[in-house]
């Protein structure tokens, strides 16, 4: 495991990412920050600047819009960074899948590496996917 | 003095949607500002225009993660006007009570996340602990934390449990005390008057000229709810009081905002303790052709919902009609003359969207970054301190 | 003033512009009245009867588009439908923004989401659709067809 990625994981900073959501897991994803689950004690936190991200936080489906200016935000991404697609939309497009304004799912468009499914899913399920992710990438 | 082009947006990690505005500043002020969404924009109407009538509620409830039960309120209520029909008692009850679940928490989460814009993240953390609880209570209701599927077309998908009552009502009694703390830290902060008052202010006459809705046209003395001018559901039960303030200023839509909260507490519990015995589902077979209308206040405002049928299965036409629709543009009243510092707030004060604020970025004309999105937070936080140290607190 | 004195004096006031009234329930009234008539009752009902414009709906019914401006009169809870009906294939019609700014955004979306010109609108500019979006391509007409070539359908529940 190179010396980047070994850092990223100590304390990985997420930047998150709206692309056409409802922003339910938007909220969903703050909500991990506020008392109740408060997922700053492992060092995890939530960043303005994409330029400081270590993990992106995908949600929504992908409109035509946002699509372009996903794009141009992945590439900004100081590598190595981790992709987490957070809820069904951002995972397969779920029930706006055959809408004109959201052509292709989001692994199409930048790759993907742990998909947390649900609508919206639940503050414990966010926090089980990252540690999941984190011992993945860690293990390799 | 020349003129600056200020995009903020489209993506910020407190928003609700990406949106993307366009000031333009000269020195420090505002004056004017544009917007241009299509972020979020995921062609729902014509998605529901494929799906069932039944099937229409799940699509509805994903329009916005925060008004998960408005729109399935709204657009149960269009389908019903077709024929029209009224509920049941008891799914009217149910329905009220889901709804007025969402709108203290929705305001909760306002008040956090405007506390956290001005520097006050005590605010914040407060809030969104005092809407765990709210979740929690709706957990308990319906399953789910947000997208509670309640909803249906003729009554409730789920019946309340008699043993649950007692579970919510003790756990909103428990926010209450809370509640009337961060409502005296809030109001009676010399500071927030400074700061807050006189800030983007709505005319009574600009309310009425944009049809501004909800707690942005309560703020600024228009008294309109549809609650209390088509009601609708059990609103006309019990008593309960609409809150209407004059100024139209940030201080006075955060003040109603938070003296709702207290009346809608008074709703839920009333709901919980006199919910009515009855069917909860009145088992609608057939949609037949015409249209309906369903309007609702949600949270921020009128949710409105248009339905044509033409006797299949399927709605023909359906049209939504958020709040946020009309009291989007009220920015070009509000915005314009103010100082980049306050901004954020004035934008957040309509709560649309956390406004992108981090994603700001200020540019001159040519190009050359002034100011990114934390230093327009910063800029925010600042003027606070500033005037604390002013006033001599702390 | 009550709903039926509200009514009697619009439909004396209109009565040539009024092709239809429809009295559906005790709050809602659909009344169909000719396009060019649109913004003098428009701005009738919101300015003189202080009603609240809620929102516009447009419909495709090939051959004709229908728009529904509904309004509502909040003390006697009386929304009112304006039903205008505009040619299919060149839908033409009186902005109301310039008189009243409620009617701006709705206006924008209804002219790209159907095709509909607005004729003095001050804002004509796109609001929902994506920059890379073809001009004249109206997703909600009925015959929308998919244009992109590159869409993928094949995931999703």
């Amino acid at each position: 495991m190179s010396l980047k990625l070994k850092a990223l994981l100590k304390s990985p900073w997420v930047f998150h990412l709206s692309t056409g959501s409802c922003n339910n897991c938007d909220i969903e994803i703050l909500d991990c920050l506020t008392p109740r689950f408060d997922i700053e004690r492992f060092g995890m936190l939530l960043i303005g600047s994409i330029k400081h991200a270590d993990v992106l936080l995908v949600t929504g489906s992908c409109n035509r819009m946002s699509v372009e200016r996903l794009k141009v935000l992945y590439e900004q991404v100081p590598k190595p960074c981790l992709v987490v697609a957070i809820g069904t939309c951002a995972g397969s497009r779920g029930i706006f899948k055959d809408s004109y304004n959201c052509p292709v799912p989001l692994d199409k468009i930048i790759p993907v590496d742990v998909y947390i499914p649900g609508c919206p899913p639940k503050p414990e399920a966010m926090i089980a996917g990252v540690v999941k992710l984190i011992e993945k990438v860690g293990g390799a | 003095m020349g003129k600056t082009i200020i995009p903020i947006g489209p993506y910020h990690p407190l928003q609700e949607e990406p949106e993307f505005f366009t000031l333009t500043v000269e020195g420090e002020t505002v004056v004017d500002i544009d917007v241009r969404i299509g972020y979020n924009h995921r062609g729902i109407e014509k998605l529901s225009e494929m799906k069932t009538f039944e099937n229409s509620t799940f699509v509805v409830e994903r329009i916005c993660g925060i008004c998960s039960t408005s729109h399935p309120y709204a657009y149960t209520r269009a389908v019903e006007d077709i024929f029209p029909m009224e509920v049941s008692m008891r799914s009217k009850y149910i329905r009220t009570i889901i709804a007025e679940g969402e709108r203290i928490h929705s305001h909760l989460l306002w008040l956090g996340l405007a506390g956290h814009f001005l520097g006050y993240n005590t605010v914040y953390m407060w809030a969104w602990k005092l809407r765990e609880e709210i979740l929690d209570v709706m957990e308990i209701l319906s399953g789910n934390r947000n997208n509670y599927a309640m909803f249906k077309p003729g009554g409730v998908r789920r019946d309340i449990n008699a043993e649950d009552i007692p579970i919510c009502i003790k756990k909103i009694d428990s926010i209450l005390p809370t509640l009337n703390m961060l409502k005296k830290a809030v109001l009676d902060d010399p500071v927030l008057h400074a700061r807050l008052k006189g800030v983007g202010v709505l005319s009574y006459q600009d309310a009425i000229d944009f049809s501004a809705l909800g707690p942005t046209s309560r703020a600024s003395g228009v008294a309109r709810d549809v609650r209390k001018d088509s009601p609708y559901g059990a609103y006309q039960e019990m008593e309960w009081d609409m809150i209407v303030t004059k100024n139209g200023d940030v201080f006075d839509k955060a003040v109603v905002r938070i003296l709702e909260m207290f009346e809608t507490a008074k709703i839920m519990k009333y709901c919980l303790n006199n919910l009515p015995d009855g069917e909860i589902d009145a088992k609608i077979k057939d949609i037949p052709p015409g249209e309906g209308i369903g309007h609702i206040e949600a949270p921020r405002g009128e949710t409105f919902h248009y339905v044509k049928s033409d006797g299949t299965n399927r709605p023909m036409r359906h049209k939504v009609r958020a709040p946020t629709f009309m009291n989007f543009p009220t920015y070009k009243a509000t915005v314009k003359g103010q100082t980049i510092s306050d901004a954020t707030i004035i934008l957040a004060a309509i709560d649309p969207c956390y406004c992108c604020t981090e994603r700001i970025a200020v540019k001159d004309v040519k190009g050359r970054m002034l100011y990114d999105g934390q230093d327009l937070i910063r800029l925010s936080r600042e003027k606070t301190e500033k005037m604390k140290q002013r006033m001599g607190v702390r | 003033m009550i709903r039926e004195e509200i009514l009697l004096d619009f439909t004396s006031r209109f009565h040539a512009d009024i092709l239809d009234l429809e009295d559906k329930s005790n709050t809602r009234v659909y009344v169909e009245i000719t396009p060019e008539s649109l913004v003098r009752i428009g701005t009738y009902l919101f300015r003189n009867i202080g009603a609240r414009f809620n929102i516009a709906t447009a419909t495709d019914l090939p051959p004709k588009i229908e728009i529904l401006y509904h309004f509502l009169v909040e003390d006697i809870n009386l929304l009112i439908s304006l039903r205008v009906f505009l040619d299919g294939e060149k839908p033409e019609i009186e902005s109301l923004a310039k008189e009243i700014e409620a009617f701006n955004w709705i206006e924008r979306e209804m002219s790209e989401l159907l095709g509909i010109t607005f004729i003095g609108h001050p804002d004509p500019r796109r609001l929902l659709l994506a920059d890379n979006w073809p001009e004249g391509v109206c997703p909600l007409r009925q015959d929308y067809e998919e244009w992109d070539e590159t869409v993928d359908r094949t995931r999703g529940v």
